[in-house]
């Protein structure tokens, strides 16, 4: 039987056949036809963003934490415009996201009509792929392509823009496509791996290196089993953390700019190192030169471009990690390694991690402590960008993968709450926590509302130190003390912001008892600010400093 | 050094790109994006639609330099690129076109 649709009923049927059940995202002129079509949907729920950058990143906090591709919506122009700093966050990190925007009519493109902009063009340098829509019938393909394309190999965001005349062109449809899954990616090569199994059988000091791509490959617990069998002490990208618990014995937790000396001076000394959906990011090496300069290289990853892009790799393998882990595993030999431990375990106890005052609440180790402490593994946390982002990730016990979102590659203030919100939406069971700093959150805080609107369960903790903490640190130690637009001469009242949204709102400044006072916040169901003053002062140590090795940290 | 001499060095130092993609509007954009973002100059484009017009083939003439491997990885990761191969900087297409561009 053939139906008569519009092509921005196709588009909606497709969305629902690809079983997309949200989409986040504002509506506007050129857009409209879409719009009508999603609210006659039974099937998707549509999430109001108040800003379509807050709709982007709803999105990823639902891809991130689901591994499936999320939609999201803006009209032509400025709607687009203002979705392209998701877009471009979710290319860094690669999440795979499917945004879709109206454009004005064929026959105008080109005119400088009104609300036109070059979608198309300004989109090209941070999607995996975009796609300009010529007419209702080509929707039947682009958009199922576009979901494959955006989950297959390394992931990343695709974006449609779709003429508003293409959306209201009807046509016939007799068949519907199906929808669309990964195409499964290469497999590694048998000879690579089992060259792979005999460097890491005979390396003497190996460490494991691992990075977002085994979150996205679902490869932890491969990764884990790896480091166990062959005793491998492994490190983790910012993008990685949760792969292996914090607290497993073999974790050196992060590594690079903000890791522990430990981990860095330990992966100096290393004699092989096993890179595993990791891409050699600056903030991980330090100066390339002298990152690892001992060490033989394997490098996996699903995207051969990373592949000797920064660091030549002995054994180079394309594959999904997850593929290749599987391969690798069983040709790995049991190894004690009990001389590399004990190296290992005595750099680890002369150079340790040092967390101060973490067992002060109302300090910033103490207060990220104070909420693992009220939580279980299965809370989401969040981060925005700055020193409160660095601080959770050198000290919250993250335990699992997708149990950690925060904007790694590009490093984008306002990515914490509409992330977070966006979490909470794919995932209304679990309490989703947001750290975030009183700069980052004006970046996206009309997104308070949303997150009112649909009482989600996030707990947003703002750690205010009254600055943009990560520049008045930077000016402090790099710039002779020449603090320079670091410091809010003005702040705005937070408590009075949130309860404005219709959020509840806590003060531990002000708490008679602040241990119970958060509490009682993190298990009150729906949306909460928690707010923290931080002192101006604390520094994201150990640190290296911008240019040097990862050996010079500065720092306690 | 004579002009023999300093042609075949420039012929060294340089390298020619056959790519071929899918025909459409925004192929190029995607192509040359890739170069201009690494301020990686292209000295020279060519490019024609191969026989039943869905794909075109494009001809770079580039320097060469140590990131062309990685440019041509990442060329290869583009939706529409079919296939790129790389030739020596004097290849027959553009010698063959020299006579277009005496001033
Ligand atoms: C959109 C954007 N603009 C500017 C920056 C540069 N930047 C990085 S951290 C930072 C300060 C962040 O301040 P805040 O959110 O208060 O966090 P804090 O460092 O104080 O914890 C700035 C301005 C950025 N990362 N993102």
């Amino acid at each position: 039987m053939t139906e008569t649709l519009t092509g921005a009923q196709i588009t909606i049927r497709l969305l629902e056949r690809q079983g997309i059940r949200t989409v986040a995202g504002i509506p506007g002129g050129a857009i409209l036809p879409i719009y009508d079509a999603l609210g006659q949907s039974s099937l998707i729920h549509h999430v109001l963003a108040r800003h379509e950058q807050g709709a982007g990143f709803m999105a990823q906090g639902m891809a991130r934490v689901s591994g499936k591709p999320a939609v999201c919506m803006a009209s032509s122009g400025p709607g687009a415009t203002n979705l392209l700093t998701a877009i471009a966050d979710a290319k860094l990190d690669s999440i795979p996201l499917v945004a879709i925007t109206g454009q004005v009519a064929r026959a105008m493109i080109g005119t400088d009509a009104f609300q036109e902009v070059d979608t198309y063009g300004l989109s090209i340098p941070i999607t995996k792929h975009n796609f300009l829509v010529n007419s209702a019938e080509e929707l039947l393909t682009v958009i199922p392509r576009a979901f494959e394309i955006a989950a297959s190999g390394r992931p990343g965001p695709v974006l449609i823009d779709i003429p508003k005349d293409v959306q209201t062109q009807a046509i016939e449809i007799a068949q519907w496509p199906e929808p669309a899954s990964p195409k499964p990616a290469q497999t590694a090569s048998a000879a690579q791996i089992a060259e792979a199994a005999a460097m890491i059988n005979s390396a003497t000091r190996p460490i494991l290196y691992l990075g977002g791509g085994v979150v996205h490959s679902g490869a932890a617990a491969s990764a884990v089993e790896l480091a166990e069998k062959s005793t491998l002490p492994t490190v983790m990208t910012l993008m990685a953390l949760g792969a292996m618990p914090v607290d497993h014995p073999l974790s050196l937790g992060m590594l690079g700019m903000h890791g522990a000396r430990s981990t860095n001076l330990i992966l100096d000394q290393c004699d092989l190192l096993i890179a595993v959906g990791a891409r050699f990011d600056d903030r991980a090496t330090g100066k390339v030169a002298a990152f690892c300069p001992c060490a033989k290289i394997i490098h996996i990853d699903i995207d051969p471009a990373e592949l000797d892009k920064i660091k030549t790799a002995h054994i180079g393998i394309t594959a999904d990690v997850q593929e290749a882990l599987a391969q690798l595993l069983p040709l790995v030999h049991d190894n004690e390694r009990s001389a590399w431990r004990q190296q290992v375990d005595t750099l680890r106890a002369s150079f340790p991690l040092n967390l101060p005052d973490i067992n002060q609440p109302l300090s910033h180790f103490g207060l990220i402590r104070s909420i693992a402490d009220n939580l279980d593994d299965e809370a989401i946390i969040a981060t925005d960008v700055g020193q409160h982002q660095m601080w959770v990730a050198q000290s919250y016990p993250l335990r699992r993968p997708r149990q950690w979102l925060t904007s790694g590659g590009l490093g984008t203030m306002g990515f914490g709450v509409p992330a977070a919100i966006g979490a909470a939406l794919a995932e209304p069971t679990r309490t989703v926590v947001c750290f975030t700093g009183d700069g980052s959150i004006l970046m996206n805080i009309q997104e308070l509302i949303t997150a009112a609107e649909e009482a989600v369960n996030l707990k947003i903790v703002l750690m205010d130190n009254a600055s943009l903490g990560l520049v008045h640190q930077q000016q402090t130690l790099f710039y002779g003390e020449r603090l320079f637009a670091s410091q809010f001469k003005a702040t705005p009242d937070f408590i009075k912001i949130a309860q404005g949204f219709g959020l509840h709102a806590v003060d531990l400044d002000h708490a008679a008892d602040p241990t119970a006072a958060l509490r009682e916040a993190l298990s009150r169901p729906g949306p909460c600010l928690i707010h923290a003053s931080i002192d101006v002062e604390q520094k994201v140590y150990p640190m290296v400093p911008p240019g040097a090795a990862n050996h010079e940290m500065i720092g306690n | 050094m004579n002009a023999t001499n300093r042609n075949e060095q420039k012929a060294l130092a340089r390298a020619v790109l056959e790519i071929d993609v899918n025909n459409h509007p925004g192929v190029m954009s995607h192509v040359v994006g890739l170069f201009s973002r690494r301020t990686y100059n292209v000295e020279g484009i060519l490019c024609l639609p191969l026989e039943n017009g869905q794909r075109s083939r494009i001809w770079l003439l580039v320097n060469e330099d140590e990131r062309l491997p990685q440019m041509i990885k990442q060329g290869e990761k583009l939706e529409d690129v079919i296939a790129i191969r790389r030739h020596q900087g004097d290849h027959a297409v553009f010698q063959q076109l020299s006579g277009f561009f005496q001033s």
